[in-house]
């Protein structure tokens, strides 16, 4: 394998850079996936059957706690791969497990919010919005939760491993991939519930 | 007792059970035979686990071959069944399954295979590259389209086929209206497969963004490379719009939601939205690659560089454009309005130009051309007319108004046959058998080949010519029946014949296989049709590492120009070589998959969980797992090299 010094370390070897490539292809995929849900939702948005609407159930305290949780743990993950760069695995580990942490909690807030929906009359099975108001979520806090395992095996192997050109790749890797799901979260939280509240 | 009931199909018929037992005793007789032969390590460790390009695109051929025949069996009962007026051959529940597989497993299990079997096996080869940017999520591509075709064709002996066709429309296809398990299959088989295509999406991108040999730039990649770039760009935008669709469809069916229904604020019409937003590209991820072959195998055999090559890049980027913007013209007559249906019959209008141009630029490779009259050149000169009368019945199509009187006929029937098949099919004829002395080592035999190409070739029109009349006169499609006053019963007769013929042709290719694989000569040059691009300039059979030194382009044509013109292709001294590890995961991981799929489709849930830990247990040993490959040093890559032929320096 041969390493490229003058380059950062995730970029070091030529599979590296396939990787991350590859990865940003991915996330293309992926942006398609969530602008169909974001047609899909605004479609229905406003065909709620005899269920309740979007300003029935929404409630704007846990999503900003929410966003914030998240916009959060994106710039720690930001704080994580500065401190990678200046190869500070102790660091690294630290911004890394707060980023997790702040994850975790998002997830919580989630379940909670997912199980007051249901309690309020609005499951998967009510109407069309809520249909495609708890799939929305629901894949973007699927991601999250898959985020929260991937970036685990992550930390374990820096911690075991060190900061290699492996281990750096696939750290780069996930944070990209954190970033793309705060800006998910975004539009989420300004076309979902700030448009859906007024 | 209630078990029993729930796996028991619910049409039976004697055609079905005579398939289940042919089945079985078809996958005793493999087992048998492999086991007899003591082949299970050979298998495991040369197929099953290999993460090699080249036998990944084999195994996509095989696979593509054996559905083939799948979905033209279907076809050739369809029109048993329609080729006399009130036949009884099958009842109305029997030809809705039928016509439904025949869509599926031809657009999704066939042709998407036999694109990305081409595209596998050649790509790779044409820019000059070791292997694909990710070998092994190359294999589990290959697996996940595998386990997912297979998924499908088990819906007809276990629990029944899906009978809304193959565009699933709901209301049709939701539980109130299919309540049998056949569209949970769909839905679940088609999502599995769709997963693989997209990860191949994007290997192919990168691989070729990333790994052309030193020299070649964009303007410089062959036809075939740029059809393929542009078509996996396309996959990775249209995949995921078909991810949520048949997410959303599998929730409305297996949890109560309320996407497609009718009730409680449901919306078919965004299913056929959703379903075309993606199926219409998905056109032109069939065409394209065959769009590239064609520019392949009509230079080489008209001897003339292609005509207007960067005319036909721009014509099929601007073809990828157009394919996003016209889904709505597959249901103009469902109400959208005038003004929406202008637009898109403009733009639908509209693809007709950068194909017209491409159409043109094959003619003036012709002209002036010193043409053989080989098998692949038969395909791509039959290609031409039939595939322009196709096109041009569809701009015919594309007007919204006129659309009235053809939609949902044979006219349409009629139409998307005689695009898709010289477009696709006599494309993948074409191409199978130009790189098949590449692949195998010999020929396929030319005049068995004729045979079959004008068997084909007849046998379409024959098929597909009188639909347009009875379409025309009005002949709906998807009609298991019709009277006799109809008259329909005369053209539904011809086309029966031309079906017959097709099957004869495609009976004659297999036998051409099996004849060349015992007859042909194995005394072949690396170069047998004295062809243009980089896969010809490595030896025959391709060994495991493509290129023992990495190619130097300086044209569109290296490889010739290293023929006629002394250009030095090899440049340089022999390395060691870095070769990535073979992997069982993907193979494991896919048929977990498959266990997955068939526990949702029968709402089995604890196997359901189960199948979704071993899942997620392959990625967690995947991100654990250091595996640096290994590397084939020099001598061994020397003698790998005058072993076949003469070192390449």
């Amino acid at each position: 394998m041969k390493v490229d010094q003058t380059k950062p370390l995730e970029y070091s070897t030529e599979q590296n850079n396939l990787n991350i490539l590859g990865f940003w292809m991915f996330l293309g995929a992926e942006i398609m996936l969530f602008a169909t849900l974001f047609a899909s939702y605004f479609t229905l948005e406003g065909r709620t059957g005899s269920g309740p609407s979007g300003s029935e159930i929404f409630e704007i305290m846990p999503v900003i706690f929410e966003t914030f949780i998240l916009l959060t743990s994106s710039f720690t993950i930001g704080l994580g791969v500065h401190a990678m760069r200046l190869m500070n695995k102790k660091a690294t580990i630290a911004f890394f497990s707060i980023t997790l942490l702040l994850g975790l909690a998002f997830v919580g807030f989630e379940v909670v919010e997912f199980f007051t929906y249901i309690e309020e009359g609005a499951a998967l099975q009510t109407s069309a919005f809520t249909s495609i108001l708890l799939s929305t979520l629901g894949t973007h806090g699927a991601h999250v939760t898959f985020g929260l395992f991937w970036g685990l095996f992550i930390l374990i192997q820096i911690k075991k491993r060190g900061l290699t050109p492996e281990t750096a790749n696939k750290s780069f890797i996930f944070s990209l991939y954190w970033h793309f799901l705060d800006v998910v979260w975004i539009f989420i939280f300004s076309f979902v519930y700030l448009k859906g509240m007024m | 007792m209630d078990f029993f009931d729930r796996f028991a199909i619910p049409h039976p018929s004697p055609v079905i059970y005579a398939s289940m037992v042919a089945i079985t005793l078809t996958l005793v007789a493999i087992v048998a035979g492999v086991t007899y032969t003591k082949k299970w390590g050979y298998l495991w460790r040369e197929w099953l686990t290999t993460v090699d390009h080249k036998r990944i695109g084999m195994m996509y051929l095989i696979s593509a071959l054996l559905m083939l025949f799948r979905g033209g069996a279907d076809a050739i009962m369809m029109r048993a069944q329609t080729a006399l007026p009130e036949n009884t051959l099958l009842d109305s529940q029997h030809y809705n399954e039928i016509f439904t597989t025949h869509g599926v497993v031809m657009i999704i299990f066939m042709a998407m295979a036999f694109i990305m079997a081409l595209m596998n096996f050649v790509v790779p080869l044409q820019i000059g590259a070791r292997d694909v940017a990710f070998p092994r999520l190359n294999a589990l591509s290959f697996w996940l389209y595998f386990w997912g075709a297979m998924l499908f064709n088990i819906s007809f002996v276990i629990g029944g086929s899906p009978d809304a066709g193959w565009t699933s429309y709901f209301p049709l296809a939701g539980n109130e209206f299919s309540q049998s398990v056949g569209t949970n299959y769909y839905m679940i088989a088609i999502q599995i497969a769709g997963l693989g295509t997209l990860i191949t999406g994007i290997n192919f991108i990168v691989t070729i963004l990333k790994m052309r040999a030193p020299g070649m730039t964009l303007m410089k990649m062959p036809m075939f490379t740029w059809s393929a770039l542009i078509t996996n760009l396309i996959i990775v935008f249209a995949f995921p719009v078909l991810t949520v669709a048949l997410a959303m469809g599998t929730i409305d069916r297996l949890f109560g939601g309320n996407f497609f229904t009718t009730t409680d604020g449901g919306m078919d019409m965004l299913w056929a939205n959703l379903f075309w937003v993606w199926g219409h590209p998905e056109v032109y991820i069939l065409i394209l690659p065959a769009f590239g072959i064609y520019s392949e195998i009509i230079p080489t055999f008209a001897r003339r560089n292609l005509y207007g090559y960067k005319s036909m890049v721009a014509s099929i980027v601007l073809i990828s454009v157009l394919s996003f913007v016209v889904w709505v013209h597959h249901f103009f007559t469902m109400g959208q309005g005038a003004m929406v249906n202008s637009i898109f019959s403009i733009t639908t209008m509209a693809i007709a130009i950068p194909t017209g141009i491409k159409i043109f630029n094959w003619l003036f490779t012709l002209w002036k051309g010193k043409i053989t009259i080989t098998v692949p050149m038969l395909y791509s000169l039959g290609f031409i007319p039939i595939f322009t009368i196709g096109g041009v019945t569809g701009v015919m199509l594309g007007m919204s108004a006129a659309d009235y009187q053809y939609h949902n006929t044979m006219f349409l029937v009629a139409h998307f046959h005689l695009v898709i098949i010289p477009g696709v099919v006599f494309a993948m004829l074409a191409g199978l058998t130009y790189w098949w002395p590449k692949m195998f080592g010999f020929m396929l035999n030319e005049r068995i080949g004729k045979l079959s190409f004008w068997l084909i070739s007849i046998g379409t029109c024959v098929a597909f010519f009188p639909m347009f009349i009875s379409g025309l006169d009005g002949q709906a499609r998807r009609m298991y029946t019709y009277s006799e006053a109809t008259g329909f019963g005369i053209w539904n007769m011809i086309s029966f014949v031309g079906a017959i013929m097709l099957a004869a042709g495609f009976v004659t290719i297999v036998y051409n296989i099996y004849y060349s694989t015992r007859y042909a000569s194995r005394d072949i040059s690396s170069d047998p049709w004295d062809a243009r691009s980089l896969e010809w300039a490595t030896h025959t059979p391709v060994p495991d590492y493509n290129f023992a030194i990495t190619p130097q382009v300086n044209s569109s044509e290296a490889f010739w120009d290293s023929k006629k013109n002394g250009h030095k292709l090899f440049p340089g001294e022999y390395k060691e070589i870095h070769m990535p590890n073979n992997s069982g995961v993907p193979f494991i991981m896919s048929a977990i998959f498959f266990v997955l799929g068939f526990a949702l489709v029968f709402s089995i849930w604890i196997l359901a969980v189960i199948a979704l830990l071993g899942i997620f247990a392959c990625l967690a040993h995947r991100s654990f797992e250091q595996d640096h490959g290994y590397h084939i040093p020099v001598e061994e890559v020397k003698e790998t090299e005058e072993k076949l032929g003469g070192a390449r320096q």
